[in-house]
């Protein structure tokens, strides 16, 4: 009730108080702390100081520019410069030597590797995996079997065209859609699933007439896929006798494959990425799991 | 009983202006809602037509409920206050913490461990995200804000709040607008800009709701019978009216139709985005600092029975708080399109708005000299000292973070995060859960809370749990950061983006683990607040002041 506005002294801290009270709080008289006080005019001759060094105030059409002259924009440009300065040696090396001079130097295989790494982390990672695993529908890497062939030359002409891509050097063959587009009945295409579940040594449902299934595949598939399945890479018709499936092995899912047809996409990377990082992915993926395969 | 006695009974101006517009809005909304262009949309109007004839309903009944006269300023020469509103708002504030706090238990799950969407729409991190942030800042935060503020600026101007309906039209119509803006989100309706996902309809009722809000508080503070404002009132106005301004300034928009929830900003490219980080940065700075210092000013003197440390303190801070936050936004727009002059500006009054922070923190736990002691015998006091403190480091830490060189490390890591919930959980939640302990038995006539106990093990199992949070996510936030930057001696990056999110796995576990912790604190306020309402011992002689004998409220 003390709104006389008459200055009492707080009894614990012998402070007056301003004699204000508000639902009987009351305000005591102390100063603003010094060190708070210098602190505080201390970021404010700091922020003046940073003010006249960088870039800070707006004017008509144009701003203050700084003393120091720095600018965000060269900034980065000067890091990104120095980082290629850092390069260079090696990068002009790369981009003068073939993809098998590039991996018979060990200098110039090792900095290739690193650098594939790195562009594989950023640009490949997304679909293969960190590590070159794959998925469903994206290859695997690190093993031994090339859709479109595992040479040093098949896999840059695969990173640098892609496959089914917008690129006309790309690799172009799809499977069709034997089911959808009316081409084989739905017997026919549950006979041709067995069969090839058989061709590598795959259990095959009760009943399954795998001579039927031979026929199918005869007149239909062995045309990409070869006479064994053993696949095709100019085609990039997959090995069907191998115990490696890109898309899954149940039946389901080869089913499924024969109804809708597959074609799954990898982008052209010409234009999008320079010449030496191509050569330097191409060595590193072909380190993971290249040429293995006859 | 009132209408055998008066015959000259009639409805004042705000019942018939309030009932008829309800009924207009009814009305409008029936017709969007007939015509809207997605279902999302018209469910949306139908909520607004039911609340709308429901609330033509309340305000009729209310009318022929009430005596001749409308409740008194004064009973017996003491203020008769109207806390109708500020129980509702109370209550309102805890269930959506809990609801918020779970969301967000959630969606950090969800980071650890993505199965945990379900593979459904509705529960995908992206509408999750802005229902948690939503739920705590707007949800909780802004009932703690309403309750506090209405009950504040009676007891401290000793007045009676201005309005009849207003009032409740602030708490409901709030709350209302969270549901509209909470289910539009799991619909996916969002304007998409961070903090302000409501579309346009969604914030044109706001501004309404918050213009009433505003006038409701002036109109009492110029009510007061106390010479001067007191400083919670100072903060609590600066917090209504800048709000005010950031939400008309960040959503300018242009709905494609009436009929249509989708609007387009008028903001575009790094102007878009600076108004942005204009509003974020001072949703921050208003809604969570200035409001949440209101609440400090009024709930610690109150509780620790002593006076502010000074007077003076809280002028100079108060003001230089006010003036320098404005201008903090583009600390969020480091090494962006924003030009470099902007950037600088942002930083450097990022960096001098230290010690106008310090000063509310120095002023919090300074007013606890010769009251320390208490912090032994009262978990509440503690739950405020130590928000307090928490307010201390994360102001600290938020001009550090603007700093051009830390900032190039920590944006975009969670770092951030940890900074957001140290002034999250630590400051904004506890000086709220403070004042809700405080408030509860105050509003309800009751002489203590149920349990001093159960807010002892509110308040360590919660600090465990923040501590827990805010610590996994430094660690996280600084190796991301330094993942991100790492290159080999060739001169290549070391880390591929899928390894540092792989790096993280560990500390969003972690950090789910400080969540839950968090929840099952909120979970026995809950508790004690129910017990404490239903069945807390009642103060023997209930104060005239507090109880709204006249008033038919709830």
């Amino acid at each position: 009730m003390a709104h006389d506005n008459k200055e009492q002294v707080d009894a614990i801290t012998g402070v007056t108080t301003t004699g204000h009270s508000w639902d009987d709080i009351q305000e005591l008289n102390n100063p603003l702390p010094r060190w708070w006080l210098w602190t505080f005019y201390a970021s404010i001759a700091w922020a003046i100081a940073y003010c006249i060094a960088y870039p800070a105030w707006p004017l008509v059409s144009s701003y203050t520019k700084g003393a120091l002259g720095w600018q965000s924009r060269e900034a980065v440009v000067a890091d990104l410069d120095a980082l290629k300065q850092q390069r260079s040696g090696m990068t002009t090396k790369l981009a003068d030597a073939s993809l098998e001079e590039i991996r018979r130097d060990p200098e110039m295989f090792a900095f290739a590797r690193a650098q594939g790494k790195a562009a594989f982390g950023d640009n490949c990672a997304p679909c293969h995996g960190a590590g070159g695993a794959g998925a469903k529908g994206y290859p695997n890497l690190n093993d031994d079997d090339w859709l479109w062939g595992g040479s040093l030359v098949q896999i840059e002409h695969t990173i640098r065209h892609g496959a089914r891509s917008t690129s006309d050097q790309g690799h172009s063959g799809t499977m069709p859609a034997f089911g959808r587009d009316g081409m084989l009945k739905r017997e026919e295409i549950s006979h041709a699933a067995d069969y090839v579940r058989s061709l590598s040594g795959l259990s095959t449902d009760k009943g399954a007439n795998l001579n039927a299934g031979a026929k199918v595949f005869a007149d239909n598939c062995a045309a990409c896929h070869g006479d064994k399945g053993q696949g095709n890479l100019d085609l990039g018709a997959p090995n069907l006798s191998d115990k490696i499936w890109l898309f899954g092995s149940d039946k389901a899912t080869i089913v499924e494959g024969l109804m809708n047809g597959r074609g799954g996409v990898m982008p052209t990377w010409h234009g999008r990425l320079d010449d030496t990082t191509i050569k330097a992915l191409t060595l590193y993926v072909h380190s993971l799991g290249g040429d293995q395969r006859p | 009983m009132a209408q055998a006695v008066s015959p000259s009974k009639g409805m004042t101006f705000g019942e018939m202006g309030s009932a008829l517009a309800f009924a207009a809005l009814a009305l409008l909304s029936i017709i969007i809602a007939a015509k809207a262009y997605t279902p999302g949309y018209a469910f949306h109007a139908y909520l607004f037509a039911a609340a709308s004839v429901a609330a033509v309903f309340t305000i009729v009944n209310r009318y022929y409920e009430r005596p001749l006269e409308p409740p008194p300023l004064t009973i017996g020469g003491k203020p008769n206050y109207n806390m109708g509103p500020v129980k509702f708002a109370t209550i309102a504030s805890v269930f959506w913490g809990i609801a918020g706090f779970t969301i967000g238990l959630l969606i950090a799950l969800q980071l650890a461990f993505p199965a945990l969407n379900f593979d459904t729409a509705w529960l995908s991190f992206g509408r999750m995200r802005p229902l948690h942030t939503s739920a705590v800042i707007f949800a909780f935060g802004g009932n703690v804000l309403i309750a506090s503020s209405f009950y504040v600026v009676q007891r401290t101007c000793r007045a009676r709040m201005v309005g009849d309906i207003a009032p409740w039209f602030v708490v409901l119509g709030y709350n209302f607008f969270i549901v509209i803006a909470g289910t539009g989100y799991l619909l996916g309706i969002t304007q998409g800009k961070e903090y302000a996902e409501p579309e346009w309809y969604a914030d044109l009722f706001l501004t309404i709701v918050w213009v009433t809000y505003f006038l409701v508080f002036l109109g009492t503070v110029m009510r007061r019978k106390e010479p001067h404002i007191y400083v919670a009132n100072w903060f609590y106005l600066a917090f209504i009216l800048t709000i005010a301004v950031l939400h008309l300034g960040n959503n300018a928009a242009i709905p494609v139709s009436i009929f249509s929830p989708k609007s387009y900003i008028v903001w575009s490219g790094v102007q878009d985005a600076l108004v942005q980080w204009w509003y974020g940065h001072n949703a921050v700075g208003f809604f969570l600092t200035a409001g949440f210092l209101a609440i400090m000013y009024y709930f610690i003197p109150k509780r620790a029975e002593r006076p502010v440390y000074s007077y003076r303190l809280s002028i100079i801070h108060f003001w230089s708080l006010i003036f320098m936050y404005i201008w903090a936004g583009p600390h969020h727009l480091h090494y962006t399109a924003l030009p470099d002059w902007a950037q600088t500006l942002g930083m450097v009054f990022s960096v001098m708005l230290w010690m106008p922070s310090w000063g509310g923190m120095i002023n919090g736990l300074m007013t606890l000299s010769g009251a320390w002691d208490k912090l032994r015998t009262d978990p509440v006091l503690r739950l405020m000292v130590v928000s307090v403190a928490f307010y201390g480091m994360a102001t600290f830490e938020g001009p550090l973070m603007s700093v051009k060189a830390v900032n190039s490390l920590s944006h975009y890591t969670d770092w951030t995060i940890g900074h957001v919930h140290a002034g999250a959980l630590g400051w904004v939640a506890y000086i709220s859960f403070g004042a809700i302990y405080c408030l509860v038995p105050w509003l309800w006539n009751k002489k203590e809370l149920y349990s001093m106990k159960a807010v002892s093990w509110h308040f360590w199992i919660s600090t465990l749990g923040i501590v827990l949070y805010i610590s996994s996510m430094w660690v996280a936030g600084i190796l991301q950061g330094l993942m991100w930057r790492a290159y080999t001696s060739l001169g290549f990056l070391e880390y591929s983006f899928i390894e540092t999110v792989e790096a993280m796995n560990p500390f969003y576990v972690i950090r789910a683990l400080g969540g839950a912790f968090f929840v099952a604190g909120s979970l026995i306020m809950a508790w004690n607040v129910w017990k404490t309402i239903s069945v807390g011992e009642a103060v023997e002689e209930a104060p005239q002041a507090m109880q709204p004998v006249l008033v038919a409220a709830e």
